[in-house]
């Protein structure tokens, strides 16, 4: 009985979950394709991804760090924020995983990021402008989402998701050098396939990395959906978390751009993305899902939650 | 969380543990017995409101329930947004405390709502001290003592005390960055 009710109300987006599965799947399979396309051309595959692995592993193992500092984010006790550590106590000890580190950076713009490379060295950050311009129950929503991405790891399947991208860019220059400094030292039987095979491995990878660039943003949009829902779950409130976002996504229009821009190299880690204004952006492009998306899911949880009792 | 969950991005809801909460009667006599503290008889449930109207309609009948018995339950709301349903009754008596606040657990529970269940406190006291709460994690099943002293702030040495008292009958939590304050909680 207890199950049963239980799944009827908490229930999980199988096509959700088979568009993120497609998605990564792709991602994947181009990486095979890349290595595979290395290995053909007697490009040195160990360097190139030894190289590659060796930043995004930095960037992963730095994250909450590099995010902190980036952000201007500062570490708080809770005597120094406790009704920010108090939400962040209640909702772990509601989804049973280990608080993280809290922070706050003193910035206007109305925004809030987790990071960190596990649960156990996470780092949840909430700006100034996001805790006074919200009430408890809205900030409550926000950081559940912030603490599902903790929970689904979000920074390392990212992370590794943008593994591909990187590996391509970096081809795309390697093959340029190897091209320029070993192309014309080669013995004569090479001369006529040489070159127009290095054209085509640099066009090659290009594409590799405008594919799996849009690959890696549908994947990013997937896993915001995915925390949405989790988060709401938790909390049990999905019209906070959706009033939250209307919220914030008006206020985020209404700020000068200066600010915006000089922030939109953090996206992946936001709540909302900060997009300056007047630069058009396809809905390809975005490492979030559309306000309309985002507010459709949750409404639709909504309805789920209020089902009556049995 | 297994890896495919972590993979695909779908955390569940945590259910809870509801029975070690029937341990703490025979740990309450432990306690009298080595530290002198007494239960005070006030224990509650905290649990997180879902919106909608299938927790509303849950909670009428649940006052319904709680109703017949004498008045003994009140029901507050902290800063939160969370709410505490109390049952105050004889200090004598734990067993019907943990029976009746079970049955409160066990109807959230049983309706898919048990993922909201955050903790249960239950309040003890001595002659000298302020009153010191037993907290009870759901998702953990694992007690903990919290012993506030003043608006924002609480005597370590008395909760590690305590712990080391009743260690050996109850499920302590060990990791103690999960002994989370749960400021002006009713009874404390």
């Amino acid at each position: 009985m207890a199950t049963n009710a239980g799944s009827r109300r908490f229930r999980s987006d199988p096509g959700l979950v088979a568009r993120m599965s497609v998605t990564m799947f792709l991602i994947g399979a181009l990486y095979v394709a890349v290595v595979a396309l290395l290995i053909a051309q007697h490009v040195s595959v160990g360097f190139v991804v030894v190289v590659a692995g060796g930043l995004l592993f930095a960037q992963y193992y730095f994250s909450d760090r590099m995010a902190l500092y980036g952000m201007g984010g500062r570490i708080v006790t809770p005597e120094e924020a406790p009704e920010l550590h108090g939400i962040v106590d209640r909702l772990c000890a509601l989804a049973d995983m280990p608080k993280p580190r809290v922070a706050i950076a003193d910035i206007d713009m109305p925004n809030a990021f987790a990071t960190g490379r596990n649960p156990k060295h996470a780092v949840i950050c909430a700006t100034t402008g996001i805790m006074r311009r919200l009430d408890t129950e809205e900030l409550e929503g926000v950081l559940s989402h912030e603490l599902s991405h903790v929970a689904h790891r979000d920074v390392a399947v990212m992370t590794f998701a943008s593994f591909l991208g990187m590996c391509a860019g970096m081809i795309t220059r390697f093959a340029y050098y190897s091209g320029l400094f070993g192309g014309f030292g080669r013995s004569d039987d090479d001369d006529d396939g040489g070159a127009p095979a290095l054209i085509i491995i640099m066009l090659v990878s290009m594409l590799v990395y405008i594919v799996s660039f849009l690959l890696t943003r549908t994947l990013s949009r997937y896993r915001e959906l995915s925390a949405d829902r989790a988060g709401a779950y938790l909390t049990g409130r999905p019209s906070a978390l959706a009033s939250a976002l209307q919220k914030v996504t008006g206020d985020m229009a209404s700020i000068p751009t200066r600010d915006l821009r000089s922030a939109e190299a953090f996206n992946a880690f936001f709540f909302t993305p900060a997009l300056a204004n007047g630069f058009s952006i396809s809905s390809l492009f975005s490492t979030h899902p559309s306000l309309d998306r985002r507010l459709e899911q949750l409404a639709k949880i909504s309805v789920e939650l209020g089902q009556p009792v049995a | 969380m297994g890896l495919l969950d972590t993979i695909l991005g779908r955390s569940k809801p945590v259910k809870p543990n509801l029975d070690a909460l029937f341990g703490l009667p025979s740990a309450a006599i432990g306690l009298e017995a080595s530290i002198g503290l007494k239960p005070t008889g006030s224990g509650s449930v905290c649990v997180k409101p879902t919106e909608g109207g299938g927790f509303a309609g849950l909670r009428d009948q649940i006052d319904e329930l709680l109703k017949t018995d004498n008045d003994k339950y009140d029901e507050t709301k902290d800063s939160f947004g969370f709410s505490w349903i109390t049952r105050t009754g004889s200090p004598d008596d734990i067993s019907d405390l943990v029976t009746d606040l079970h049955a409160v657990n066990a109807s959230l529970a049983d309706a898919g709502f048990g993922s909201a269940l955050l903790c249960t406190l239950v309040v003890f006291h001595d002659r000298t001290n302020p009153p010191i709460g037993l907290v009870y994690l759901y998702k953990r099943g694992t007690w903990y003592p919290f012993a506030p002293i003043g608006p924002d702030r609480r005597d370590n040495q008395r909760e590690l005390a305590l712990k080391a008292a009743i260690g050996n009958d109850l499920p302590m939590e060990s990791d103690l960055s999960r002994w989370f304050p749960v400021w002006g909680a009713p009874g404390l």
